[in-house]
């Protein structure tokens, strides 16, 4: 990680950062490996693709979509994702009339399993202070406008509780394969600010 | 705890700034902040709601214009300090050592 160390200055963040991994490492409190894994899970292997695949099971399977709404935890970990910020999932479902869109106020929690870690508008204090009080115009911001009739829900996370959009399933899309739709699925139509277009 | 991290309904944070095709990771040092997360706290040096309330102790204007492995800088080097995993003289030391050998 050091490669750039010798064509130009470190800056004080980073040194702070090789000081305090330098340090805990000497004190066994972490293992370097450890960390190299852990960046390579959440680079490579958890992200929105694992969230996408939960909503194309709902579009073809009306009984797991049952399940996803109620269970959200249960009906997600059937197809394999769990674990750290994914603990307590309830999945809200966008229709005709209601839009459902996610934030954290407080801080930037995100359910991971499913979507990966968050992008930085999503922990960013211009999204965090306005979609709660002007949510249609923050969506405006992202390309959707929505309807006066249609509902916004507007869904801020607890400490535990980590929240994920069902999207609308679009017109157009009933000779697709789950696979197919999966790939469709993209990581703002989970957090609400999108829509999934064919 | 109220204060500045409490943003819902605040003004004035300016437009969303969104990024096409954005990495998971905008720095290697980011990369080593979030990975150490999970080892370090599984030693139990300290817990979520620690760590979360530790960037909720930082100042307004630190926060605000903080990024957010920034925070989680911050909450690390506060409460590793305020426990007694580390001193705030062997963290300065380092530094200053890293500083002089990168130079």
């Amino acid at each position: 990680m050091a490669s750039s160390a010798h064509t130009r200055p470190l800056s004080d963040i980073e040194i702070r950062v090789k000081a305090l991994e330098s340090l805990l490492v000497e004190k066994g409190l972490v293992d370097p490996a450890a960390v190299d894994a852990l960046i390579d899970k959440y680079e490579h292997k958890v992200g929105p693709r694992n969230g996408a695949k939960v909503v194309a099971r709902a579009w073809v399977d009306p009984e797991y979509k049952a399940r996803l709404l109620a269970h959200g935890t249960e009906a997600i970990e059937e197809l394999g994702f769990s674990g750290m910020q994914g603990e307590d999932m309830v999945v809200v479902e966008n229709t005709a009339d209601v839009h459902n869109v996610l934030v954290c106020t407080l801080c930037s929690c995100y359910p991971w399993p499913t979507l990966g870690l968050p992008p930085v508008w999503y922990k960013s204090a211009p999204y965090r202070s306005r979609v709660v009080i002007e949510p249609r115009g923050v969506l405006k911001e992202f390309g959707l406008e929505l309807p006066e009739a249609t509902e916004v829900r507007v869904w801020d996370s607890t400490s535990e509780v980590r929240y994920m959009v069902l999207p609308e399933r679009p017109a157009g899309t009933e000779h697709l394969s789950e696979d197919e739709l999966a790939a469709l699925v993209t990581r703002d139509a989970m957090i609400g600010v999108t829509k999934v277009s064919k | 705890m109220n204060g500045v991290h409490d943003l819902g309904g605040s003004d004035g944070h300016g437009p969303i700034n969104l990024e096409p095709n954005e990495p998971v990771f905008h720095e290697e040092w980011e990369k080593r902040v979030f990975g150490m997360f999970l080892p370090v706290a599984a030693t139990g040096a300290f817990n979520l709601d620690e760590f979360r309330h530790a960037v909720e102790r930082m100042g307004a204007p630190s926060y605000l214009n903080t990024s957010y492995y920034e925070h989680w800088l911050h909450a690390f080097e506060t409460l590793l300090v305020e426990k007694g995993t580390l001193s705030a003289e062997e963290l300065a030391a380092r530094r200053a050592q890293i500083a002089q050998e990168a130079h």
